[in-house]
């Protein structure tokens, strides 16, 4: 089980070199830089390629690469050019914002996707199975960025349910429980939207999952021991069907990280997502590369997540 | 001898295929007595499985008609919740395969104890523990303390046998159904699994039920064979009259196909045709016909019957008098045609 996990662990290593090389390569390949827009037409270009030279920007791109990778492996993930900042200050807040409305979504995915794909599979080609799968279908195909845009004006504006911008309501002291609840207000519209939409995964593979594991062998075996249906449903078929949806787990996660970039934008909420379109928009490479490789990480911890939890819950793995 | 354990009566187990129900076990009828080997032999497909399933309930979406007495209790009418009381405690069932046949999830402490447990929620789990281990000592399982805390896929295919096993016989049942138990083991292992079941039911005075195609297991193992014949039983017999004198040219051709080792017989003999598929099943006549066509249509009977020609040897359709063996060049031309 150690074994296991320490060497999954090391084969991350190569992985987030090879990510990090591609990010700054790709970053660095845009069109324009964080002097474009930002200075005046009368600015003499001679001084502009003066600055690009004083900020090592004409070097070659393996030197910028070692100074960058050399400042983050000691925390410091450079200035911000628009927000005159360090990046680790502007990301810090953003991060923990980010993730709790992961965590929300998770949650409030598996809520909805557990059920609906146990009695999706129990009760496969029913109308109930069919009601499931339709809504999912519907999940599946609707763009997200679209229906958290109807959330929004539905229970933001016209209900006036929820908050419809911002992650925490002005004014209150953190740490108080009145800024706990806000925070939590403030981000069950988004997290809602994304879970009702990205949910549709996770409910066909549970429910796909049960049907397999239904016709096992194994299952004959437990029906011939006498035990109740209720038993064979909870001790041997949801078990055995639960383990893949433990391996999506990771896959899962970068699937929140693109989805929370439309919706924390659409939803003003300050999070990741929307300073990574910001500073898209804005040149801002320092910010751009290091929250790019921000989520990088997060989807290659996701996997590596993914395959702990289930080598802890399938034997098979366990050994090997 | 005479002490019934289990009778089956007009047990007809259909399907459903495409708004139609085809009948897999068709108006079969069986007694199993206490302390006695029934073998039911026949090819694939000819509804032994199905006739297993049906004792124990298992089947999940077939019609079931007739009457399954256990001990004077119709299985056939039973609810879920009576059924799941006789279901490993008064019955016992080995499968096939035993790689699929055990949850991969589950220690081999847990799937035999789950056995005992359903059948006894007041017992301790130290005593179920020890009685976990017990049955594995009984089925030769080396290092049991050991082997109790492992998983499915850490044991060899016969050792996985040996646990379904104790698994059946957990709670002493009355009757074990056997469904073809060697058919997924190597040969050096299948005899040591059929030693063991011999053992334990003379252990036991269990009645068995044996399903399976190797007549080799019948011979080793039977007291008594039925041959089943697309869902019907064509011939049931002791075991030694089945051998010695088989009347029914399905269980004579069965018999026939068993390579004898013997060098002049260079060429195996196969029986012609397949078991026809449950959709074109002869509705009436005899079902075997088809596949002895050299045989003339008169011998068979229109509504062929089991009928007894011997104190307990059955025999179904009057052909069995008409039927002899085609020489080798004929049958080739049967072939060819």
């Amino acid at each position: 089980m150690w074994k296991f996990s320490v060497r999954r662990t090391l084969i991350m290593i190569p992985q987030l070199i090879v990510l990090s090389i591609l990010i700054f390569v790709l970053a660095q390949l845009m069109p324009g830089d964080a002097l474009s827009g930002q200075v005046g037409p009368d600015v003499d270009p001679k001084r502009l390629d003066e600055i690009r030279e004083q900020m090592g920007w004409n070097d070659p791109w393996h030197e910028q690469y070692g100074r960058w990778m050399g400042g983050i492996l000691q925390g410091d993930f450079g200035e911000s050019f628009r927000f005159k900042m360090p990046v680790t200050d502007l990301i810090g807040q953003r991060i923990v914002n980010s993730f709790w409305l992961s965590v929300a979504t998770l949650i409030l995915t598996y809520l909805i996707a557990i059920p609906l794909g146990i009695t999706s599979g129990r009760f496969n080609d029913t109308w109930r199975d069919q009601l499931i799968t339709g809504y999912s279908y519907v999940g599946f195909a609707t763009p997200l960025f679209i229906f958290a845009l109807v959330m929004l004006w539905l229970f933001g504006f016209t209900l006036q349910w929820f908050p419809t911008s911002g992650s925490v309501t002005p004014g209150l002291e953190p740490g108080t429980f009145e800024y706990m609840m806000s925070k939590l207000y403030h981000l069950l519209l988004p997290a809602i939207s994304m879970a009702l939409i990205t949910t549709y995964s996770t409910i066909q593979y549970l429910r796909n999952e049960i049907v397999d594991t239904k016709q096992k062998d194994f299952i004959i075996t437990a029906r011939a021991k006498g035990a109740s249906e209720s038993r064979v449903y909870n001790r041997h078929i949801l078990r055995n069907s639960l383990l893949p949806i433990a391996a999506f787990f990771g896959f899962e996660i970068t699937g929140l990280i693109g989805g929370s970039i439309f919706i924390e934008n659409i939803f003003g909420y300050p999070g990741m997502g929307q300073l990574l379109v910001e500073s898209i928009t804005l040149r801002d490479y320092t910010v751009l590369t290091a929250t790019t490789l921000l989520f990088g990480v997060a989807s290659i911890l996701g996997a590596l997540l993914s395959d702990i939890i289930l080598s802890i819950v399938d034997p098979r793995i366990r050994i090997k | 001898m005479a002490d019934k354990l289990l009778e089956i009566k007009n047990l007809t187990t259909s399907f459903r295929i495409k708004d139609d129900y085809h009948a897999a076990v068709d108006n079969l009828s069986l007694t199993v007595n206490k302390n006695e080997v029934l073998a039911i032999v026949g090819e694939s497909g000819c509804g032994k499985s199905a006739l297993a399933f049906s004792i124990m309930g298992l089947h999940t979406r077939a019609k079931i008609d007739g009457d399954i007495l256990y001990r004077d209790k119709n299985i056939a009418k039973m609810t879920p919740a009576e059924l799941n009381k006789v279901r490993g405690k008064d019955i016992g069932m080995i499968f096939q395969d035993p790689l699929t046949s055990l949850n991969p999830l589950m220690q081999i402490d847990e799937q035999i104890g789950e056995t005992i447990l359903l059948h006894n929620k007041e017992m301790s789990k130290s005593a179920r523990q020890e009685r976990v281990l017990d049955l594995l000592n009984k089925v030769g399982i080396p290092r049991p303390e050991y082997v109790m805390n492992q998983f499915p896929h850490e044991l060899s295919g016969g050792m996985r046998q040996r646990v379904m096993i104790a698994m059946a016989i957990a709670n002493k049942p009355e009757l074990l159904i056997a469904d073809e138990p060697t058919t997924a083991l190597d040969v050096t292992i299948q005899s040591q699994i059929l030693d063991l079941i011999n053992k334990l039911k003379n252990e036991m005075n269990s009645g068995i039920v044996l399903i399976t195609h190797d007549l080799g297991v019948v011979a080793e193992m039977a007291d008594r064979v039925a041959v089943m014949y697309a869902g019907q039983i064509v011939e049931v017999a002791d075991v030694k009259t089945l051998f010695a004198n088989p009347k029914h040219p399905y269980t004579r051709s069965l018999l026939n196909s068993v390579p004898s080792g013997n060098e002049e017989q260079d060429q195996l003999h196969v029986i012609q045709g397949i078991v026809p598929s449950l959709q074109n099943l002869p509705r009436e006549g005899c079902r075997f016909s088809a596949r002895i066509p050299w045989v003339d249509d008169s011998a068979h009977e229109k509504h062929p019957e089991l009928r007894e020609v011997a104190p307990g040897h059955l025999v179904r359709c009057t052909c069995y008098k008409h039927f002899s063996f085609p020489d080798a060049s004929k049958e080739e031309q049967h072939v060819l045609s």
